[in-house]
């Protein structure tokens, strides 16, 4: 088991936002993570990556506890993130954005920040050089090369979600966590999305996906997981998923007009 | 031309400032106002080696560095947690407790009488004068022509990129592995020993110091340089630095101090910010793009040269 979380709670004040959560992620599979709205999967999302801390249980990661680390001590482990409402540093350059993925990957080990600057200039000139032609192939593999020097909140909606992707691979992860990665997407970019998704399994990293789109979702996870009020409610292959009752009582079977 | 002089000096002090105000407002996001703080910190940290203890200025400027630094990081680390006003603040409160220290800490700093008789800079024996203004100037440039280099440097290593990053959306930065509090307080930590910096020039140039030119007004004028000339760029720093100085002085370079009462200066600047921010919010020179493959970089457009 690469990540597993032991029964984790999170409330806030009176709300149970997720409820004693046994999730876990086996290695190079994709994961699925689907529920209705307010289920409680970011909140999951945020508990495993640092960005919340767990109430109660705990999340071990390759065998080891990492319940309330801080989401960049978490990053340097190996599980890299998207985001539902998309993050990217709006008025950096798109090579920018995902030259920042390979910040701790170089090596300077962050001793020394005055140093740096000071630092003989053929140091820099060739630890800079190796950011940025490493950041070009992160953004040749999600086809985004062309538009290297533009703003990243110039980018097309699509693309912008892709540069997010590209910019949590960048920090060569051996998990990649993705919040609803097709939002807002046409089916064209789905399709394109789907095979990015597939890509990225088959370079040996393991994904987890929250998505609303149950074709996407069916498609290209090996497992999946379903949150209801922040209760696991079923969890086994897209199949078994789809044929379970209580899924589909409480989740597909209230969105038939979908 | 004398004048003129002054003018010039004035702003490499006060730009001295600008610059490290702009590595944390214009880089790193935080709306610090307390530079008057570190300002009369490394002040009075150079009037009192010199004068009570005897030390050579030289010695007294990484001393006077070191101790706004310092001041940097103890205030750094508790109120960096907060943001946008919350942090204006609570730094605006720093600014006023060192100038409140300095003002009844009677023992050390001579209260409002301040401290007089500064030995002036010297060089081989060739002393910094006040009165050889051109002298003067010249060791200033040297002084904020090393600062601007250095810190453009550093906003263009990773570091500056961290920084960016955390400014841009802590949250985001958080999760690609960047430990935004260290590079916050590392910001901090820089910008309040720039400034330290600058209050060792001003005591040495002026050769006494008091507690009233360190007031809140400073810190005003040092965040109206920066977002004048536009934030995250050194070079327009410099330049907001010398159009506030000219405007402050201008009524005394054209001999209309009758004309012109002392007050109009903060009126103009208020203008001008107002000014700013309806038409070019992003100051006069706007924020320094970095180009990392020796191509031209378009706002918004596609790049022609593609591969």
């Amino acid at each position: 088991m690469l990540l597993e979380t032991e029964k984790l709670s999170r409330v806030y004040g009176g709300v149970v936002a997720v409820n004693e959560v046994d999730f876990h992620v086996q290695e190079g599979l994709i994961t699925g993570l689907i529920g209705p709205n307010g289920a409680g999967k970011t909140t999951l999302f945020n508990n495993m990556t640092g960005l919340d801390t767990p109430t109660k249980g705990r999340v071990i990661f390759e065998g080891k506890d990492i319940t309330g680390k801080k989401a960049n001590e978490i990053c340097r482990l190996g599980i890299a993130r998207t985001f539902q409402n998309i993050r990217l540093f709006k008025d950096m350059s798109v090579v920018e954005n995902v030259m920042i993925g390979r910040h701790f990957k170089v090596g300077t080990k962050d001793k020394g920040r005055f140093a740096q600057a000071i630092k003989s200039y053929f140091v820099m000139k060739k630890e800079e050089k190796e950011i940025y032609n490493k950041a070009l192939e992160y953004l040749d593999f999600f086809g985004l090369v062309d538009f290297r020097n533009d703003d990243a909140k110039s980018l097309p909606y699509g693309h912008q979600r892709e540069l997010e992707i590209a910019r949590a691979m960048a920090t060569e992860p051996k998990l990649l966590f993705l919040d609803e990665p097709a939002a807002g997407m046409n089916p064209q970019e789905t399709e394109h999305l789907m095979e990015m998704i597939s890509r990225i399994r088959s370079l040996g990293v393991s994904v987890v996906l929250i998505e609303h789109d149950m074709k996407l979702v069916m498609n290209i996870c090996d497992e999946i997981t379903v949150l209801n009020f922040g209760n696991k409610i079923a969890s086994g292959t897209p199949n078994a998923i789809k044929h379970d009752p209580v899924v589909i009582e409480a989740y597909l079977g209230s969105e038939e007009d979908d | 031309m004398s004048f003129f002089q002054i003018i010039l000096i004035y702003t490499c002090i006060y730009a001295l400032m600008a610059i490290g105000q702009n590595l944390i407002t214009g880089y790193g996001g935080m709306l610090s106002l307390c530079q008057a703080g570190f300002f009369a910190i490394g002040s009075y940290a150079t009037a009192i080696l010199t004068t009570t203890y005897g030390w050579n200025f030289w010695m007294t400027l990484p001393v006077a560095a070191l101790i706004s630094a310092l001041c940097g990081f103890v205030i750094g680390m508790p109120t960096l947690r907060l943001k946008g006003d919350y942090l204006a603040i609570a730094t605006l409160g720093f600014g006023e407790i060192v100038r409140n220290v300095i003002n009844n800490w009677d023992s050390l700093t001579k209260g409002p009488m301040g401290i007089q008789k500064i030995p002036q800079a010297a060089i081989f024996g060739f002393k910094f004068n006040p009165y050889k203004k051109t002298a003067f100037l010249i060791m200033l440039i040297v002084i904020v022509t090393i600062c601007y280099f250095l810190f453009k440097r550093l906003a263009r290593s990773r570091m500056g990129r961290a920084l960016a990053a955390v400014r841009e959306d802590e949250i985001a930065a958080a999760s690609m592995g960047i430990n935004t509090t260290k590079y916050k307080v590392s910001a901090f930590i820089l910008g309040a020993s720039v400034a330290g910096i600058a209050g060792s020039f001003q005591a040495v140039y002026i050769l006494s110091v008091t507690p009233g030119s360190y007031t809140f007004m400073v810190s005003i004028m040092v965040l109206c340089m920066v977002v004048l000339g536009g934030m995250g760029n050194f070079l327009a720093c410099i330049l907001g630095a010398f159009i506030i100085q000219f405007i402050s002085y201008f009524p005394q370079l054209t001999g209309l101090t009758n004309v012109i009462p002392a007050q109009a200066k903060q009126i103009i600047f208020g203008l001008i910010l107002v000014v700013m921010m309806i038409w070019r919010p992003q100051g006069i020179m706007g924020r320094e793009k970095f180009n990392y493959s020796g191509e031209k970089r378009k706002k918004g457009a596609k790049d022609a040269t593609r591969n």
